[in-house]
C-alpha cells in the first residue's frame, strides 16, 4: 500500500513539475538571474569582449530588465542562440526573454505564442556587396549567388524580392553571422543579405570596410525588439515598461549621469518623478521596487546612451538614429506615459 | 499419503507472487503495464505542454507555400510552393547523397579492404594509415574539411571574366567544358532531342544482350569447360550499337556547356561544393569501415581455399574473385548493411556545408518559418526510419541470396 502511494506520488510530482509554472517573475526572482538568449556574436548588438562580458545594444535591454528586478545589471545568464533555436529556446522557458535582433511578425506573434514587447530596433532589410563587382542596385543581381543567414524573415523577404522583380538567384543558406562573413569574404557568394544594421555591424569588423558597399534598397520592415512568452501577461509587461523607461528616460533627459541626482528628491515634472519613483506607486504595479527604472537607466544609460555606445555614429558600426530617433526628433521611438 | 492436493485447487491471489508457475507472468505483466504507463506518460506529458503552451500539433502547415528557395533541387521547385513539395526536394537530395556514397563508399571499402591484405608492404601500409586516419577523426570535419578545400583552393567565378588586357586569372578544363570554382563545379550537361528515346532504347536492349552474352558464356563454361572472354565482347556489344544508333539518328543528344554569364557560370550541369564535400567525406570515411570489414570477411576464409585455388593453377586476382569474395560475402553483408544505415543517417550533417537536404529544409527552414518543431523532427525521424528499413530490407534479400545453399 505504502508503495503505491509512492508511485502515485512521484507520479504527481513529475506531471506537476512538466508543466510549464504560472509566474516567469517569481521563477526568475528564485533563480536570482535572468535568463537572456541573444545572438551567437553580432559586433554592437551583442558580442563578449576579451574578458567573456557580453556587451551590446541588445544585452542593454537584458541588463536593464535585471537591474529593473534585482537592482544589478550584472545579474543575467547570456544564453547564445542561432536563428533556428532562438524560439525553442524560449518556449521551452530555457530563457526567459529574447533580445536577439527578431523580427516583430504577425505569425511569430499568433501562431508561434509568442509576445513582442515592442521595437527597439526600425531595421530593413539590405545587401552589401564588394565594390568590385560594380553593382549600384540589388535590381542588377539577376544570377548571383546570394549568402543568407537561415530561419529568418530574410529567407523568405529574398525570395520576394527577387521574385516580384523577375530575377533569379542562388541562395546560400548559412548558419551565424560569423559563417557568412567568411563565406562572403571567400567569394562564395558574390552578396551578402540581411538586416542593414547587422550588414553596417559586419563591414565593421571587415579588414578593409571601403571595398564593400550596402546597396541603396532596403526590401523590407524589419521592427526588431524583444520579445516572451505568450501566457504569462505580467512577464511581458515587465519587460515592455523597462524598456519604455528607457526610450522615456531619453525623451526626458534623464541619463546614467544624472539619474541618482534626479531619484534623490522630486523634480518638478511630474513625469519624471513618476518614472524614478518619486512620485507614484508605479513599481509596485508591476511586482518591483519602487526604483527600478532608476536601477534599469543606471546600468548602461537611456535608449539614446546605449544606442551611441555600441552602435552610433561614434562607433565603427557607425549607425545614424534615422528612423529610431525619438518622435520629437522626427523618429519612431514614442513611449506611452508613465503615469 | 493422500493429503488433499484438492484445497490447493483454488486459485489465490498471493500465487501470483509466491507460486513459481505463475512468478515469471506476473513480472512480465507487471513490467509491461510500467512500460506503457510510461510511453503513455511521456506522450500526456507533450500533449499537456503542447495545450499549456497553446499549441495543437498539426501537419496542415504542410500543404502552406514554403516562401523560401533550395539552392538545388532535382525536381522543379519555387519558393511559391508548399512545405511538403520542398521536404520532398529535401528527400531527394538525402537520396541522391546517400546512394552515391554508399556505391562509391563499397568501391572505395572492397579495393582498400583487399589492398590492406596485399604482400606489397608499402601498400598495406598505406592503406592501414588510410583506415586509422579516417575512421578515427569525426565525419564533421571531414565535411568540412573537403569543403574548404574545395571552396579554398578553386577561384571565383569572376577569376574566370578576361581583364581588360583580354587575360583571365583562372580558365576551364578540356576545351571549355569543365570549370571548377568555389561555388561548384560546372560540367556539361546532356540536351536530348528528338530521336534520343531510340537511343534510350537501343542502349537498354544493348545491356538486356550484354546480361544474355554473359549468360551464355556462363553455360557454355559449365557444359563444355570451354572459357568464352566476358570482359571485352560484352563492353562491344554495350557500346557499339548505341554509338550506331547515335549517328544514324543523327546525333539526337548534344551538350549544353557552361558559359560565364553576369555573375555565375550558365547552363551546362552544376554540381555544388556542399554536395561534393559531403560526397567525398562521407565516401572516404565509410569507406573506411567497410574496408575492415572487408579484411575480416577475407581473412575469415580458410588459407585452404586459397591454396587449393592456387594447385588448381588459378592465378591471384581469379583465386580472390572467384574464391575468396564470394564466401567472404556471407561474412560482409551483414556488417556492410549497418555501415549503409550508417551512412544514410550521417548524410544529414549535411547542414554543415548548406547542402539542401531533407534535414536543411523539412528539419531546418520549414521548422523555423513554421515553429512546429514536434511534427516537423517527427516526421524527420519518420522519414530515417523507413528509409533505414527499406536499406535493411533490400541488403537483406541479397543477403539471402548469398547464403550458403544447403542442400
Amino acid at each position: 500500500m505504502k508503495k503505491t502511494v509512492f508511485f502515485g506520488a512521484l507520479t504527481v510530482a513529475g506531471l506537476a513539475a512538466g508543466v510549464a509554472s504560472a509566474s516567469t517573475l517569481d521563477d526568475v526572482k528564485a533563480r536570482g538571474k535572468l535568463n537572456c538568449g541573444v545572438t551567437t556574436g553580432l559586433a554592437g548588438f551583442a558580442a563578449p569582449d576579451a574578458n567573456g562580458n557580453w556587451d551590446g545594444f541588445d544585452v542593454a535591454v537584458c541588463r536593464a530588465v535585471a537591474a529593473a528586478i534585482f537592482g544589478d545589471g550584472n545579474a543575467v545568464e547570456f544564453t547564445p542562440t542561432t536563428g533556428e533555436t532562438r524560439f525553442t529556446a524560449l518556449a521551452s522557458g530555457e530563457i526567459d526573454m529574447l533580445a536577439r535582433n527578431t523580427t516583430w511578425t504577425f505569425s511569430r506573434d499568433t501562431d508561434l505564442k509568442f509576445d513582442f514587447v515592442g521595437v527597439n530596433y526600425y531595421d530593413g532589410q539590405g545587401f552589401i556587396v564588394p565594390k568590385a563587382l560594380g553593382v549600384s542596385s540589388a535590381k542588377e543581381l539577376d544570377g548571383a549567388t546570394v549568402c543568407i543567414q537561415t530561419g529568418t524573415t530574410t529567407e523568405l523577404n529574398l525570395a520576394d524580392f527577387f521574385r516580384s522583380n523577375n530575377i533569379s538567384y542562388e541562395p546560400v543558406p548559412i548558419q551565424t553571422n560569423a559563417e557568412g562573413q567568411q563565406q562572403y569574404l571567400a567569394g562564395a557568394c558574390d552578396a551578402y543579405t540581411t538586416d542593414a544594421s547587422g550588414l553596417a555591424a559586419t563591414r565593421a569588423t571587415f579588414e578593409a570596410p571601403a571595398d564593400h558597399v550596402l546597396l541603396p534598397e532596403i526590401i523590407s520592415k524589419e521592427p526588431l525588439g524583444p520579445l516572451v512568452r505568450h501566457g504569462d501577461n505580467d512577464w511581458g509587461d515587465l519587460v515592455m515598461w523597462t524598456m519604455n523607461a528607457l526610450i522615456a528616460a531619453e525623451e526626458y533627459g534623464v541619463t546614467s549621469a544624472n539619474v541618482k541626482e534626479l531619484a534623490a528628491a522630486p523634480t518638478n515634472n511630474p513625469e519624471v518623478n513618476r518614472l524614478l519613483g518619486t512620485e507614484g506607486e508605479l513599481g509596485a504595479m508591476i511586482g518591483l521596487s519602487k526604483d527600478w527604472a532608476v536601477n534599469a537607466i543606471a546600468v548602461s544609460g537611456n535608449y539614446g546612451e546605449i544606442f551611441e555606445k555600441n552602435i552610433g555614429e561614434s562607433t565603427p558600426i557607425g549607425l545614424a538614429r534615422g528612423l529610431n530617433a525619438q518622435w520629437t526628433n522626427g523618429g519612431l521611438l514614442y513611449s506611452p506615459p508613465f503615469r | 499419503m493422500a493429503y488433499s492436493d484438492s484445497e490447493r485447487d483454488g486459485f489465490r491471489l498471493s500465487q501470483l507472487i509466491y507460486d513459481s508457475r505463475y512468478r515469471a507472468i506476473t513480472i512480465q505483466a507487471v513490467t509491461l503495464a510500467l512500460v506503457v504507463a510510461g510511453i503513455f506518460w511521456l506522450i500526456m506529458n507533450a500533449r499537456n505542454n503542447l495545450a499549456a503552451l497553446g499549441l495543437t500539433p498539426s501537419l496542415d502547415f504542410l500543404s502552406n507555400p514554403a516562401g523560401y528557395d533550395i539552392a538545388f533541387y532535382l525536381i522543379p521547385y519555387d519558393s511559391q510552393m508548399s512545405h511538403g513539395r520542398a521536404a520532398f526536394v529535401g528527400i531527394l537530395n538525402t537520396l541522391l547523397v546517400a546512394s552515391l556514397g554508399c556505391v562509391t563508399a563499397t568501391i572505395v571499402g572492397v579495393l582498400v579492404g583487399v589492398l590492406r591484405l596485399s604482400n606489397n608492404w608499402v601498400v598495406s601500409r598505406l592503406m592501414a594509415v588510410y583506415v586509422e586516419g579516417f575512421r578515427n577523426v569525426p565525419l564533421v570535419l571531414w565535411i568540412l574539411l573537403f569543403f574548404a578545400v574545395l571552396s579554398e583552393s578553386t577561384p571565383a567565378p569572376r577569376a574566370f571574366k578576361p581583364d581588360e588586357n583580354g587575360v583571365s586569372q583562372a580558365s576551364m578544363y578540356l576545351s571549355d567544358s569543365f570549370a571548377f570554382t568555389n561555388r561548384g563545379v560546372y560540367t556539361p550537361a546532356p540536351v536530348w532531342s528528338d530521336g534520343s528515346g531510340w537511343l534510350v532504347a537501343v542502349f537498354i536492349l544493348s545491356i538486356i544482350g550484354a546480361i544474355y552474352y554473359r549468360r551464355y558464356a556462363r553455360k557454355l563454361l559449365f557444359d563444355t569447360g570451354r572459357l568464352l572472354p566476358m570482359a571485352w565482347p560484352a563492353l562491344l556489344i554495350l557500346v557499339v550499337p548505341a554509338l550506331l544508333a547515335y549517328f544514324v539518328l543523327g546525333r539526337p543528344v548534344t551538350l549544353d556547356y557552361p558559359t560565364l554569364g553576369g555573375f555565375n557560370f550558365k547552363g551546362g550541369l552544376n554540381i555544388p561544393n556542399s554536395l561534393l564535400a559531403l560526397w567525398l567525406a562521407l565516401t572516404v570515411y565509410t569507406g573506411a569501415f567497410i574496408a575492415e570489414i572487408v579484411r575480416a570477411g577475407v581473412l575469415s576464409v580458410s588459407n585452404g581455399q586459397t591454396e587449393a585455388a592456387f594447385a588448381l593453377g588459378l592465378r591471384p586476382n581469379r583465386t580472390m574473385s572467384l574464391v575468396v569474395l564470394p564466401q567472404a560475402m556471407r561474412v560482409i553483408i551483414p556488417p556492410l548493411i549497418s555501415q549503409f544505415l550508417n551512412l544514410t543517417k550521417n548524410s544529414s550533417l549535411a547542414i554543415a556545408v548548406s547542402y539542401p537536404d531533407v534535414r536543411a529544409t523539412l528539419g531546418g527552414i520549414t521548422l523555423n518559418q513554421t515553429g512546429r518543431a514536434l511534427e516537423c523532427m517527427l516526421l524527420l525521424g519518420l522519414f530515417y526510419l523507413i528509409l533505414s528499413l527499406a536499406i535493411s530490407l533490400v541488403m537483406n534479400i541479397v543477403n539471402n541470396r548469398m547464403k550458403l545453399r544447403e542442400r
